[in-house]
């Protein structure tokens, strides 16, 4: 080990890698077919009527949200933990066999609980609590599976030989804190076998199935506080762990400013949680958790855009690299996708926008640009800049990239666009009177009027699948077809000059 | 400090740990006794309605229904009276959905009858024309799970007191008793009942027929549960 490069080990980061791609693709092929079965009815019965029951749209929907969340999303900072983390504590994983070990536990257990979740929720055994949709035997898997995750981050963490923690790192602690507490406060469920009956009976009914700990408005304000920060820990936390990471070592910029990472590191932490209570403004819960729900949304941009801004001035002097490498493209816009979205997102929680917003397709719209936008480029950009140097062979191709790049961008674009104009038509119309104080409109009537918005939805969401299975090919083809170097790409980026 | 910080991974768990459990400790722990006391006229759901809101449930009917009418005139002249927190007392999980694909369903019960549920479910473009809705033909033939829905029943009064068996105070003044059977056959046998009560209101034949044979479908229970809601 004398005077020469950390030879890291990957074997887990590809494992991860390889559900990233497959998982994406599931998860992306059912949202566009969803998309499709609001514009065409008719689709909901694609395998014929005696399968709708496992292909209509309600079926389809938590098996959708949760292969893109937990699936791609979720094996995305798997893969770029197991990347990352050996390299900015520099260390290795193959000097730890109980690491790697647990690693591989890890990867396999998760593969069982996407099994299993895949097989409950087409057999519509759900709790209908969103992104917590798992009854509790699968609970117990996930929970299994998140703490193998902690143990592999702290016990990469107790074998450092880089004392301080990069910023990445301060992410994916984050991410595994936030996650362990929100998860289990939100599944807090009993089982109903132990109901006994006055006979004296138990065990009685589906075993798998159990009852909520909180009920009605508490149940709403625990899902909430989870959903919201679901959103956060997943969609946010660890995909900035991500870009500290990636953008610096592909641009060869060093990171714009320290103290603006420790403001929205810390500001992120803190302010994040309370801005669940925008998703129930005007419901039965109390006024003042709904107004804190909303400034605490507006402030939420400051550490946002503090992070955003600091990876924009990261690329200060260097913008040609813009124009030059495909992947500088990928993490920019992205960046960009995640400034746009949490401008918007604070615009919705504002409760005199959020009485227009809330329950239309505005929402849907918000999401998108924010996970089509920004977690998936970001995920994308990573796993590009990773193939070469854990597969040790350059990318197969930039052209395939670049176009790509494009495909998708104006797929995102149709998305968004699409849904705004869809949401504040349905939102609009729900609330109009006539001259005689009647509502102006039928339900039907704001239903109907959406069809061209849900079938230009539908086109960019294709868009969006075809780049993504464009990315696969690009992955794929540079697993196999390209030379192998003789030493991993260190230093110069192939995307690089 | 943060310097510091950085260098010693347990400490920076432990503050960011703090940091981020703070909003959930000040901001959800407070209504927490509060908010779960039920309003008079709230009753606990029946065996067939329980069984039914799980059919509602296991179909993910709250991805395109919401159930909670906002305190706006345009709301409540769509809907009904806009929610109170203590009509969901006894909603383990609630079902406030988060987009409305379909309308509100929270008072669905007022306003639309078990012989519209039928036709409806059946091939919803018929009865609504231009709507987007799937049928939803498999709850006629799939039987309604009533054991979980019992086994939900005992599970909830054990550990959270639902007044099941006891009289719940209704808005006219009266009250009302939600049986709980004693065991499973008996209820098994309320459930029946209930369910033949709905089968009466429903045309299609292989429904009654399923019924009559002491069988309950889907549908059955499904309807029961939205006649519910008002």
């Amino acid at each position: 080990m004398v005077n020469r490069p950390l030879e890291y080990d990957y074997t887990i980061a590809k494992m991860f890698m390889l559900t990233t791609i497959v998982l994406g693709i599931v998860g992306m092929l059912i949202g566009v077919i969803l998309a499709f079965q609001l514009a065409f009815p008719g689709v909901n019965t694609i395998l014929g009527e005696g399968l709708a029951e496992y292909t209509n749209f309600s079926r389809l929907r938590p098996l959708h949200t949760d292969a893109v969340i937990f699936g791609f999303t979720l094996s995305g900072v798997f893969a770029t933990w197991y990347y990352v983390g050996q390299r900015v504590l520099k260390v290795s994983m193959a000097e730890s066999a109980l690491l790697m070990f647990l690693g591989k536990l890890h990867f396999w257990l998760y593969l069982v609980v996407v099994v299993a979740v895949v097989v409950s929720l087409f057999a519509g055994v759900t709790t209908s609590k969103e992104y917590a949709e798992f009854e509790w035997p699968i609970d117990i898997g996930v929970v299994v599976v998140w703490v193998l995750f902690g143990m592999s981050i702290f016990g990469l963490i107790g074998i450092r030989r880089e004392k301080s923690l990069y910023i990445s790192v301060w992410y994916y602690i984050a991410t595994f804190l936030g996650i362990a507490m929100l998860y289990l406060f939100n599944n807090m469920e009993i089982p109903t076998m132990l109901g006994t009956s006055a006979a004296g009976e138990s065990g009685i009914g589906a075993w798998y199935h159990s009852v909520s700990m909180y009920s009605g408005t508490n149940d709403a304000l625990v899902q909430w506080w989870y959903g919201h920060n679901a959103v956060a820990f997943g969609f946010t936390v660890p995909i900035v762990a991500m870009i500290y990471y990636f953008l610096p070592k592909e641009s060869g910029q060093a990171i714009y400013s320290y103290k603006l990472s420790l403001l929205s590191f810390w500001g992120l932490m803190f302010v994040y949680l309370w801005a669940g209570g925008h998703h129930l403004l005007y419901s039965t819960v109390p006024d003042w958790m709904q107004t804190m729900g909303s400034i605490f949304s507006v402030i939420l941009i400051l550490p946002s855009w503090g992070s955003a801004i600091n990876m924009l001035l990261t690329m200060k002097g260097e913008w040609q690299q813009v124009a030059a490498s495909p992947l500088i493209k990928f993490m920019i816009l992205a960046s960009t996708f995640y400034m746009f979205s949490t401008l918007e997102g604070p615009i919705q929680a504002i409760k005199s926008v959020n009485a227009i917003a809330h329950f239309t397709d505005w929402i849907v719209g918000h999401v998108h640009d924010g996970v089509l936008g920004w977690v998936g480029f970001m995920i994308m950009a990573a796993l590009f800049h990773m193939a070469p140097r854990v597969f040790k062979r350059e990318i197969y191709s930039k052209s395939l990239m670049v176009a790509q790049f494009w495909i998708q961008t104006l797929g995102v674009v149709l998305y968004f666009t699409s849904m705004w104009i869809a949401g504040i038509t349905q939102g609009m119309m729900w609330r109009a009177h006539d001259e005689f104080g009647n509502l102006a409109y039928s339900f039907i009537d704001t239903v109907t009027v959406l069809h061209p918005y849900y079938v230009i939805r539908g086109v960019g969401g294709l868009l969006y699948l075809v780049g993504f299975l464009m990315f696969a090919y690009n992955i794929y083809k540079t697993m196999s077809a390209r030379p192998v170097e003789d030493h991993e790409l260190q230093n110069a980026s192939p995307m690089g000059a | 400090m943060f310097h510091w910080l950085e260098k010693h991974p347990f400490f920076f768990a432990v503050g960011v740990f703090v940091v981020i459990a703070f909003a959930g400790l000040v901001e959800i722990l407070p209504n927490f006794a509060q908010a779960s006391r039920p309003v008079i006229g709230t009753a606990p759901y029946s065996t067939l309605e329980l069984a039914g809101r799980h059919v509602y449930i296991k179909n993910s009917c709250n991805a395109c229904h919401s159930q909670l009418v906002r305190p706006f005139k345009s709301e409540t002249d769509r809907y009904g009276h806009y929610s109170l927190s203590g009509e969901y007392a006894y909603d383990r999980p609630f079902l406030w959905g988060s987009k409305r694909t379909g309308p509100d369903l929270w008072r669905v019960g007022n306003y639309r009858t078990t012989d519209w549920h039928e036709n409806h479910m059946k091939n919803p473009a018929s009865v609504v024309p231009g709507s987007v809705m799937p049928a939803y033909k498999w709850m006629f033939s799939n039987k309604a799970d009533i054991n979980t829905a019992f086994a939900e029943q005992l599970t909830v009064a054990q550990y959270f007191s639902v007044p099941y068996n006891q009289s719940v105070p209704m808005k006219d003044g009266t009250t009302k008793v939600v049986k709980m059977g004693g065991s499973v056959a008996e209820a098994n046998a309320i459930a029946l009942e209930e369910a033949k009560i709905i089968a009466a209101d429903m045309k299609d034949q292989d429904v009654k027929d399923t019924v009559a044979r002491g069988e309950i479908p889907e549908i059955v229970a499904l309807i029961a549960y939205l006649n519910s809601l008002k």
